[in-house]
């Protein structure tokens, strides 16, 4: 690096440093003309890693709470799919997916416990970045392979736009375990019993295919403030900036703090590619139960692409009660019920390198964020004995 | 694998009807699908999610951007 790119490269970083000072001063302002607690639902995961990463919750006052939500697709897949496709790489037909679904957890009881285990039980799965890879794979070989496909609307597309140009390989089928995100919004916005939420911070990438302009039900429906946010911690603070500049006005609106990447109605191409190749039906989350129209699954048309019908999979099955392994609270802190630090297991039998639910296995996934972040955890349980020692006063 | 990385256009191909390119960001370089974007050009900076770009960097907001670090910029020195 030069000198010139050194000196700019320090610039940057100041200006960023200063901009920073100046949104948390704003916030704070903010948070002192609002009476109570104020309660912000960060919907993805990497939202979430910005946040524990940079620190913020240090940054901002106790008063504005900011709550992980349901945006890591890995934490919500129905474990009956880990089970049936364990079933078909230990009959030989090869499971094609990305790392982490590798990890996730397979029903309560089930052994092998993951795909990954499955496979040191000499089951056929191979681990692929996209399914352009998982097709380039299937073409060079002349096996049987399922891609499980699990994501929100940002990896639809993957598939569609390949299945629609007729690129897929005979011996390579798909499990579609897509779920859209506006409908598990809406549930947490309308279910009985969910955290009252006073601003919600929308999914940056998922609203670069599907548009900023489909969040507007949240300020419009449920008078819910919304920032639709980029994932630098500048982004993240905007938008908390944002949300409370709303609700302090007593005005419930939709901003795109994201205009860089995420136009209005979103990618044209992309959403028609998803409507071309998924018919939306009502789907199971793993833990939470079912969610209105909330799953992409293959139209007719396609069928010949769908591991669904191919082997004959349930889906669902008739028993799902063993969606949740025992003692694993990953749907409650999926939904924002819980904190990772509420459950007994974190951190003891659940760790990133042996994860037990599946809110520890991805990047994504609160738990594993938290439990990758210690100085963070500190300061939660010296909180929590703080909060312990009031309630004893 | 839900993780958003933003990449430049090193190189635009076709196979097919398929819009292939090679991105590339911190020395990393793969190959993606960027057949749902219209207009993609080398150099143009795309975001990069599970193998296929799903939007494309405006280049009138980053212009928007730098000239606001800019005037910060003069401000502070």
């Amino acid at each position: 690096m030069n000198r010139s790119t050194d000196t700019y490269r320090g610039l940057i970083d100041k200006i960023t440093k200063e901009y920073s000072k100046s949104l948390v001063a704003k916030i704070r302002k903010l948070a002192e003309q609002l009476k109570n607690v104020v309660k912000i639902m960060d919907f993805c995961g990497t939202h979430e890693w910005t946040i524990t990463h940079y620190g913020i919750r240090t940054l901002i006052p106790d008063e504005v709470e900011l709550i992980a939500g349901p945006g890591c697709p890995v934490c919500v897949t129905p474990a009956y799919y880990v089970d049936q496709l364990i079933s078909l790489s230990l009959e030989g037909i090869e499971v094609l997916t990305y790392g982490d679904a590798v990890r996730l957890p397979a029903s309560a009881g089930h052994t092998p416990r993951s795909l990954l285990e499955a496979k040191a039980g000499g089951g056929r799965v191979h681990i692929v970045y996209s399914f352009m890879d998982a097709v380039k794979y299937a073409k060079t070989r002349s096996n049987e392979m399922v891609f499980f496909a699990i994501g929100f609307e940002t990896t639809m597309p993957s598939v569609a736009s390949v299945i629609m140009k007729g690129k897929v390989p005979k011996n390579l089928s798909v499990l579609t375990a897509y779920r859209y995100t506006p409908p598990i919004v809406k549930h947490l916005l309308t279910e009985v019993g969910a955290v009252q939420l006073d601003g919600i911070i929308a999914p940056g990438h998922v609203s670069a295919v599907i548009g900023a302009s489909s969040w507007e039900f949240i300020p419009k429906e449920y008078g819910v403030p919304t920032v639709v946010a980029g994932f630098e911690a500048i982004d993240v603070l905007a938008a908390i900036e944002k949300i409370l500049e709303m609700k302090v006005r007593g005005k419930a609106g939709l901003i795109n703090e994201y205009s860089r990447v995420v136009q209005w109605d979103g990618n044209k191409l992309a959403k028609q590619a998803i409507f071309e190749v998924f018919e939306v039906r009502d789907a199971y989350w793993r833990g939470i139960g079912f969610v209105r129209e909330s799953g992409g699954f293959f139209k007719d048309k396609f069928k010949e692409h769908d591991a669904i019908r191919e082997y004959g999979l349930k889906d669902p099955p008739a028993d799902l009660s063993k969606e949740v392994v025992p003692g694993c609270k990953c749907h409650e802190v999926v939904l924002g019920l819980s904190k990772p630090t509420h459950c007994p297991l974190f951190m003891k039998v659940c760790r990133p390198d042996s994860p037990y639910g599946p809110c520890m296995v991805s990047v994504e996934g609160t738990c594993r964020i938290w439990a990758e972040h210690p100085e963070f955890l500190r300061l939660e349980e010296i909180k929590s004995v703080g909060a312990a020692l009031k309630d004893l006063e | 694998m839900c993780l958003g990385i933003p990449m430049r256009i090193a190189r635009v191909w076709s196979e097919g009807e398929l819009k292939l390119a090679e991105v590339e960001a911190g020395g990393v370089r793969t190959e993606v699908d960027v057949s749902l974007l219209e207009d993609i050009r080398v150099g143009d900076y795309v975001i990069v999610h599970a193998g296929i770009a799903i939007s494309k960097l405006d280049e009138s907001e980053a212009r928007e951007l730098i000239k606001l670090f800019n005037e910060i910029a003069s401000e502070l020195s």
